[in-house]
């Protein structure tokens, strides 16, 4: 046991003072913080769109400022002619090009229906899907209302009453459940925390381990009576509680300065969180048995762990978009079981009651990597 | 010249006997590219939807039927009236809930409004928002055939047209492909070169360049030119595996692509340059060229999450970064047919960043030999 707080004293001291590791610790996760957080926003507003108004009667700026008035465009530009859109969706200036027709606002019974074109730049799909939706919308709302008028000008009262409605129609009621304004960052943020948990605790202890055997005083405390498990530990120990650290500060930054909701308990969250710190701990150690420098330590875990890891746990992109195949191959990622137990505590206020599943799957996770690194450490040892 | 290609030929060599180096720079842009092109995109279908249908008539049946025929949607429960519904959200058994209402049918023969509900669980708030617009879009077209039954709206309602140019079949992989060769080729290159000058101040080589009759623009030269070669190979490699593998096409000129790319990854191995010319070690110059490059690349270029999204202050930022010009150009590229004259601004930034990021390596690094 004395070995062991020895060992863990030292690894202490030797992170002290390696200089160049603070900025890393502190800065690289802040960073990423404030990259992601900030940046990671998928929300459609302000739709820039340029406007081609053939007619311009007060009906098509009625239109126009109904387009406006949803928030959802902003009229950047206006051309005279159809041909103009062309340079506006090429270069970019402009998502979206809104065309009203001659004859829009002329009396209906002229024989001719009213046109509206609506011209999308599908390179972002996304956002060209979600603005196509409301274009489609605005134009229906209008549309009803021109059948309206026009079936109590021609004195046929509407047939609920009083030339009130129009006719027969369905109108969808929507509730949004956990995210009522449907931020994207609330999403995204609270993933943000595993992934810093994930830099500090599978690519620095990587980078950490291996450094001793890089410096050769690996083999200088091979030769004392520590015990094996007693230096992996030891060596672990200093990033678990980094890594603890870590998380309540994001989890405060996460809460505070983006200010998503926490609706579950934070150490119910810590306490599931565990499993998924060991895990990750255990993987870099397994990083460090298998790379012989520090360079390639970090280049591994980063590029041959973490990166997948993100890619392929549904943090940004949805498992549920992916190929059946590698949907299966998910169920293998640690991390996609943290995710949801991260967005389940914040957003949903699950506790362990629901999200057992998950932590138990992390903790035997846990188990398993701790103990094929411990097994494969100690080989290299002897 | 003979020098600048002796200096090239020994990085080649070096690069070749490390095959852990070279399996990232080769691996790497690899498992993106298949990741993003078969696994990552944000179309959405089959999304799971639960109905609570308590009015069982045929006008609320014709609904239902309207949805999943749409494709969007997948009913994966019929739940009977009264069931739990937070319970099925929280498992995440269903995404989207219709809840139908008895008296529905009976609404719409009497002419009437009926009323709808739908709950969608907005944990992931991209998925819920187009799930949204998409039942919206589908009760919408509803309404159109329910009240067209009269003639009178094939004369007054509104002829509505639309369009979508350059990716008509709205598919996200076009759009995330070629922002992938942004992102790809400013990681491997600025890495690369930031971590070969640095190795050998590292281990000591440099100084036995110094001595030899190198002159300062050869080393540079000769050290980077493998490495733009690799690039270059990288770069033919996503857009051959584009066209295959995603049928994501290239409707401009081959040409062009290849002539801004050209640009592009000359400033981006400037920038390594310069990473290595501040850096102390492999493991610095790693850090810092991963932060400085990867970070901005992902977040800050328009590559995933647009720049109208973001903050002001990020907006003004993202004009520093040249991934967000290459970006432009290169999808203009690919999607529109468009050449670099269309987007001369933007190349004309590329070449100006390219310029003076190069220069002040340059400048650095020759200083630092004469120094010694």
């Amino acid at each position: 046991m004395n070995a062991l707080i020895r060992v863990i004293h030292k690894e202490y001291l030797q992170l002290m003072r390696d200089r160049r590791m603070i900025p890393v610790l502190l800065i690289a996760p802040m960073v990423q913080l404030l990259a992601l957080g900030y940046a990671a926003n998928t929300d459609v507003l302000d739709i820039p769109t340029v406007l081609v108004d053939l007619d311009r009667t007060p009906a098509s700026r009625a239109l126009v400022d109904r387009f406006t008035g949803s928030g959802y465009f902003e009229i950047v530009g206006t051309e005279q002619d159809i041909r103009g859109i062309d340079s506006w969706l090429v270069k970019g200036r402009a998502q979206l090009a809104l065309v009203v027709r001659e004859g829009y606002g002329a009396a209906s019974g002229s024989g001719a229906r009213p046109r509206v074109q609506v011209i999308c730049d599908g390179t972002d799909s996304t956002s060209a899907t979600v603005g196509l939706g409301y274009a489609s919308r605005i134009i229906a709302a209008a549309s009803a209302e021109r059948v309206e008028v026009e079936l109590s000008r021609r004195g046929q009262p509407g047939q609920g009453g009083a030339g009130t409605a129009a006719g027969p129609r369905v109108e969808l009621d929507s509730r949004v459940w956990y995210n009522s304004d449907l931020r994207s960052r609330w999403f995204y943020v609270p993933a943000i925390l595993a992934m810093t948990l994930m830099l500090m605790t599978l690519i620095l202890p990587s980078m950490a381990v291996v450094r001793e055997k890089e410096i050769g005083t690996l083999e200088q405390i091979i030769v004392t009576p520590i015990r094996p498990w007693q230096l992996i530990i030891g060596k672990l120990w200093p990033f678990m509680v980094i890594g603890s650290l870590n998380f309540f500060f994001v989890s405060a930054l996460v809460v505070f300065l983006f200010r998503v909701p926490l609706r579950g308990s934070i150490l119910t969250l810590f306490v599931m969180s565990l499993p998924y710190l060991v895990t990750n701990l255990a993987l870099g150690l397994l990083v460090s048995t298998i790379v012989r420098n520090q360079q390639q330590a970090m280049m591994a875990s980063m590029f041959f762990l973490m990166v997948p890891m993100i890619y392929l746990s549904g943090l940004i992109f949805p498992i549920a978009n992916m190929p059946d195949v590698i949907q299966k191959i998910t169920w293998a990622i640690p991390l996609r079981y943290y995710v949801n137990i991260i967005r389940g505590v914040f957003l949903k206020g699950s506790g362990l009651a629901v999200l057992w599943p998950e932590t138990a799957i992390l903790c035997a996770f846990a188990a398993g990597t701790i103990t094929l690194a411990s097994m494969r450490f100690r080989k290299r040892l002897d | 010249m003979r020098k600048t290609l002796a200096v090239a030929l020994k990085e080649m060599r070096q690069i070749l006997r490390d095959p852990f180096t070279l399996a990232m720079l080769l691996g790497v842009p690899a498992f993106m590219l298949l990741t993003y092109g078969y696994a990552l995109n944000f179309d959405i279908r089959h999304v799971p939807m639960a109905v609570e249908d308590r009015d069982l008539g045929v006008e609320s049946r014709d609904l239902i039927s309207a949805f999943v025929n749409s494709t969007y949607f997948d009913l994966v429960a019929s739940l009977p009236a009264g069931a739990d519904l937070e319970g099925i959200t929280e498992r995440r058994e269903a995404t989207a809930i219709l809840v139908i209402p008895e008296g529905f049918g009976e609404e719409i023969a009497a002419g009437r409004t009926a009323r709808l509900q739908m709950i969608l669980d907005g944990t992931d708030a991209n998925t819920a928002t187009t799930v949204l617009d998409y039942a919206k879009a589908i009760v919408a077209e509803r309404n159109v055939a329910i009240s067209s039954s009269g003639a009178l709206a094939g004369q007054a309602g509104i002829d509505y047209r639309p369009r979508v140019w350059y990716n008509p079949e709205l598919r996200s992989t076009n759009f995330l492909v070629p922002g992938l060769m942004g992102f790809i080729l400013m990681l491997t290159a600025v890495l690369s070169t930031a971590l070969s000058v640095v190795r050998e101040k590292e281990r000591g080589t440099m100084e036995q360049l110094r001595v030899t009759s190198l002159r300062p623009a050869q080393l540079i030269f000769g050290k980077t030119l493998p490495y733009l070669g690799l690039s270059l190979v990288a770069a033919a490699m996503i857009v051959a595996a584009a066209d295959v593998l995603f049928d994501v096409k290239v409707a401009g000129s081959y040409f062009q692509l290849f002539l801004i790319t050209l640009v592009y990854l000359v400033g981006a191995l400037g920038w390594g340059l310069l990473v290595s010319s501040i850096s102390d070690s492999q493991a610095m110059a790693f850090q810092i060229g991963a932060l400085s490059s990867m970070l901005p690349a992902i977040f800050l270029s328009g590559f995933i999450f647009p720049i109208r999204s973001m903050p002001l202050v990020l907006q003004a930022m993202t004009y520093t970064f040249p991934t967000r010009y290459y970006l432009v150009v290169i999808r203009g590229i690919f999607l529109k047919g468009a050449g670099i004259a269309t987007y001369w601004e933007q190349a004309a930034f590329l070449v100006a960043y390219t310029t003076l990021v190069f220069g002040i390596a340059w400048f650095r690094l020759s200083r630092e030999e004469a120094v010694a």
